[in-house]
């Protein structure tokens, strides 16, 4: 499978772009025109040949720039990548599970060899051909969590299981939207979510958590959230907000298309084998809303999702200053029609614009 | 002292309780100011319970208020010190020796609570087998999510973070390891407008 | 989300398998290891895990889980071991009496409802009769990473004590074993005190042991989450009752030697469960309607749950009465 790999950027200059592919992939996260809080699980077992869903660690044009936009933010900030010690077997456990996937999955891009515990790792996109010992850290520039996580797209928490409980006791958290690995390190489930509004009084996270604990080995599952960003940044981190929370008040009528992005987290969770840890590979896909509303069916429904989402969650998720410029923007994309229910764009059944 | 009723608030917030005795072979008391008076609540509760006991007290801003009181109680062991940094080499030191079946029990402000629970439970007791109970001070310890300073004894939202000098809003969401709430730039959208500091809690 | 959205099976992922040996280990006691047809490894798993095993006994199918007790770093097989129960519910017996090696088996992938605590400074493992099973997978995944461990272990008799000889021998000094026959008993009380700071206690065997461990731990001043329990709740026996299945459209016979899970699955009913135990919590099933008392023996529902009449938990439990209407 060839894909061209972009070269792009996801802070300064925001060169990033998706291409008419990587837009007609997008995964467009509502299924109907309005949104509330579900336990919305199902198995992570293939997709659409050519959807995000397809394999187990989906790769796209953005690989390479999204990479190396991690070590820069590495560099910056080390804490963003932290495993407890008793994680290390975890962190074993990923790489195994990352390396066997991409390289059944995309056989021209990644190769493993295996001679007993002796591993050989080419990784032709980002030019490493690197041969360890598994199980000993000693023969890798990196712990195995950070040595994995550097070349594989979104982020990752791994989750100890114990006390009826999981437990973020490790993580590679660089494209996180606005939450902190380091302050969160060592919480229960209840706990790092503590600050989502309304989902605790609905029992969301009690039964997302029953499930959870019992994804098991061979049986993976998947979710996708949502959030907004402005500017195609990656790193909409707490420790950045100083920083990048300015731009959020750059947005104007004129570049509210290309500069407003609609950010979605395609969510796996894996049972990990030796370790019996959970890991959770939070995978960000950008889109502008110029190329959403260039599917018809979406650009309704965008719309209509923000224009009714409630107070608090519009608050939650960081946009309700920019809530109004958005609705002015994309009711000029909603011309009342009806959409087919499902994510899917259905370019040949939904009609264009009728404006 | 009466007891303070913190409001209800998210998940990770720590809600505290009251001392009761538990069975256990030994038992460590940490306490500082006010904290001292639900050390004395407990001792009434089990005459035998100080016999086991170790405390260990740093009175604060309350002087010899409660010490002589404390000692009357005959703890097996008594510490009086100046601050939890003092005492810190000392709780290390019993922790390390420490056999399971150790009951703790701490009081006092949520900064002496916090840390103490963290450095009990990094010795390996959780976190769910220490009983708290709050006395005194409501002021908080922050953590600054940009410089990751501490900054000791917060009682206003807004507050300056005394390590990098950035106005931060006080969260409630709260780190056990790091036994403290999360402060965040509170103008990063409207540079320069700060509101006016409330008094926590009111 | 998907296209086609998929359902989940019922059940772990389950795994083809050929008997490599089977191997009396003593009057009560046999060992079945199992390869794969291919020769393919096995997956890697945590010790503490178990496999459920299915049998196909007369046209009837029994699921069993039974405690890996092979090392996880091994890919080469998986190893379980089995008491034989004359009073028990067949599937002891169809393992003792049916099994040969060269038979073909499924078997689940590991499901782990009792791992080892990786950030333990110390585990103390605590083990009665057949319950030693577990505590050989972790003998061996902790001896690979260097973690300290100690090993208690109660048996009837010598000559029922498994694998009591070749433990004693491979890790001296590690491993006590207590005779009932000889009125030795593990000393429970002291060896609880004198443990350091973040030593954790693992029991498996009868209920009664792990009662009497957890409630000593407990009265010694141990935290709970210190003391890690495992027992497979065999489903007891009980009066038939009838019961209607609203999605399914049908009514069934629960029979007294067959728990509400299997007798659903009995008729056809591809009814959701993964430990068969009483204790994932996957089962867990609406109730609609109910006149009669319901008979909660698992570990999974909270107390007002099981109080309230509106769910309970097939693998395990039971109902005296004249309706109950499931939503399954």
């Amino acid at each position: 499978m060839t894909i061209q790999f972009n070269d792009e950027t996801f802070r300064g200059d925001y060169s990033f772009r998706n291409s008419p592919w990587a837009i007609k992939r997008f995964p467009f996260p509502f299924h109907e025109d309005s949104y509330m809080y579900s336990v919305n699980m199902e198995q992570h077992r293939g997709g659409p040949a050519g959807s995000v869903f397809e394999k187990r660690f989906d790769v796209d044009e953005h690989y390479v720039s999204e990479m190396r936009d991690r070590a820069l933010v590495l560099a910056e900030d080390p804490l963003r990548c932290q495993s407890l010690p008793h994680m290390t077997l975890a962190g074993w456990d990923l790489l195994e599970l990352i390396m066997v996937s991409k390289s059944e999955d995309y056989p021209d891009l990644f190769e493993l060899h295996r001679d007993g515990d002796r591993w050989r790792w080419v990784n032709k996109p980002l030019g490493i051909d690197d041969t360890f010992t598994f199980m000993d850290e000693t023969t890798l520039p990196y712990g195995p969590l950070e040595y994995i996580t550097r070349q594989t797209q979104g982020d990752f928490a791994v989750l100890d299981q114990r006390d009826d409980n999981l437990w973020m006791d490790a993580g590679m958290v660089t494209t996180q939207a606005d939450w902190s690995l380091d302050f969160d390190i060592g919480m229960n489930f209840f706990e790092w979510h503590a600050p989502v509004p309304l989902a605790h009084e609905m029992g969301i996270f009690k039964r997302a958590l029953k499930f959870l604990m019992n994804v098991q080995q061979g049986a993976p599952a998947r979710r996708l959230n949502w959030t907004m960003t402005v500017n195609p940044l990656l790193d909409t981190s707490p420790e950045n907000y100083h920083k990048w929370g300015i731009q959020k008040t750059e947005l104007t009528a004129e570049n509210i298309g290309a500069k407003q992005h609609l950010r979605v987290e395609l969510q796996t969770f894996y049972r990990l084998p030796r370790s019996n840890a959970l890991v959770f590979p939070i995978r960000c896909y950008l889109i502008a809303f110029q190329d959403i509303v260039t599917v018809p069916k979406w650009g309704r429904r965008l719309h209509r999702v923000i224009r009714d989402l409630p107070e608090e969650l519009a608050t939650y998720k960081g946009f309700i200053a920019n809530r109004p410029l958005m609705i002015d923007y994309l009711s000029r994309y909603d011309d009342g029609l009806p959409t087919s229910p499902g994510v899917w764009a259905d370019l040949e059944t939904e009609p264009p614009l009728q404006k | 002292m009466s007891r303070i009723q913190f409001p209800k608030s998210i998940a990770s917030r720590p809600v505290y309780g009251i001392l009761a005795p538990r069975p256990g072979k030994a038992h460590l008391m940490i306490a500082d100011a006010e904290g001292a008076e639900a050390l004395l609540d407990l001792a009434a509760q089990d005459a035998g319970l100080m016999a086991r006991a170790h405390i260990l007290y740093i009175p604060r801003a309350t002087g010899e208020a409660y010490t002589e009181r404390l000692r009357a109680l005959n703890p097996a062991q008594l510490y009086v010190g100046p601050s939890f940094d003092a005492a810190l080499p000392r709780l290390r030191r019993v922790l390390s020796d420490a056999h399971m079946g150790l009951q703790v029990y701490l009081a006092g402000t949520e900064g002496l609570m916090g840390r103490a629970a963290a450095e009990v439970a990094a010795a390996g007791i959780p976190y769910g087998a220490v009983q708290t109970e709050h006395r005194g001070s409501l002021a908080r310890r922050m953590q600054c999510v940009h410089c990751k300073g501490i900054t000791e004894d917060v009682t206003t939202d807004p507050f300056v973070c005394s390590h990098c000098g950035l106005n931060l809003f006080v969260r409630d969401h709260y780190s056990r390891r790091l036994a403290a709430f999360q402060g965040v730039c509170i103008d990063a959208e409207d540079p320069g407008n700060i509101p006016e500091p409330v008094e926590l809690y009111k | 989300m998907s296209a086609a959205p998929q359902k989940a099976k019922a059940g772990a992922e389950k795994i083809e398998v050929i008997v490599s040996a089977v191997v009396p280990v003593n009057e009560l006691v046999t060992r079945f290891e199992f390869r794969r047809p291919d020769g393919a490894p096995f997956p890697p798993f945590s010790a503490g895990a178990h496999t459920v095993v299915e049998m196909r006994d007369q046209g009837r199918t029994r699921l069993n889980p039974y405690s890996l007790m092979s090392d996880p770093a091994d890919p080469s097989l998986y190893a379980i071991s089995v008491r034989r129960d004359d009073q028990g519910r067949g599937g002891s017996l169809y393992m003792h009496r049916q099994v040969k090696p060269g038979d073909r088996m499924t078997i689940t992938y590991p499901v782990n409802l009792f791992p080892v605590d990786l950030r333990g400074r110390k585990h103390v493992f605590l083990a009665g009769g057949i319950g030693i099973t577990p505590f050989l997978a972790m003998i061996a995944q902790l001896e690979r990473l260097g973690a300290r461990w100690e090993l208690h272990y109660s048996v009837r008799n010598a000559a029922l004590g498994s694998y009591a000889d070749a433990l004693t021998a491979r890790h001296p000094g590690k491993v006590r074993v207590y005779h009932d026959d000889r009125k030795q008993a593990i000393p429970l009380a002291d060896l609880l005190d004198g443990q350091p700071l973040g030593t954790h206690v693992y029991v498996c065997g009868p209920k009664g042991m792990i009662d009497w461990v957890h409630r000593t731990a407990t009265e010694h001043g141990w935290p709970k989450d210190n003391v890690h329990s495992e027992e497979f709740l065999a489903p007891q026996p009980g009066t038939p009752f009838e019961v209607r299945l609203c999605k399914s459209d049908m009514t069934i016979t629960v029979g007294e030697n067959e728990s509400l899970l299997e007798a659903m699955e009995r008729c056809g009913v591809d009814a959701p469960f993964l430990c068969r135990g009483g204790a994932c919590g996957q089962c867990e099933t609406d109730v609609v309607e109910h006149d009669g008392s319901f008979i909660h023996r698992d570990h999974w529902l909270e107390d007002d749950q099981r109080a309230s009449g509106k769910k309970i938990m097939p693998c395990v439990s039971r109902f005296v009465g004249p309706t109950l209407v499931l939503d399954r």
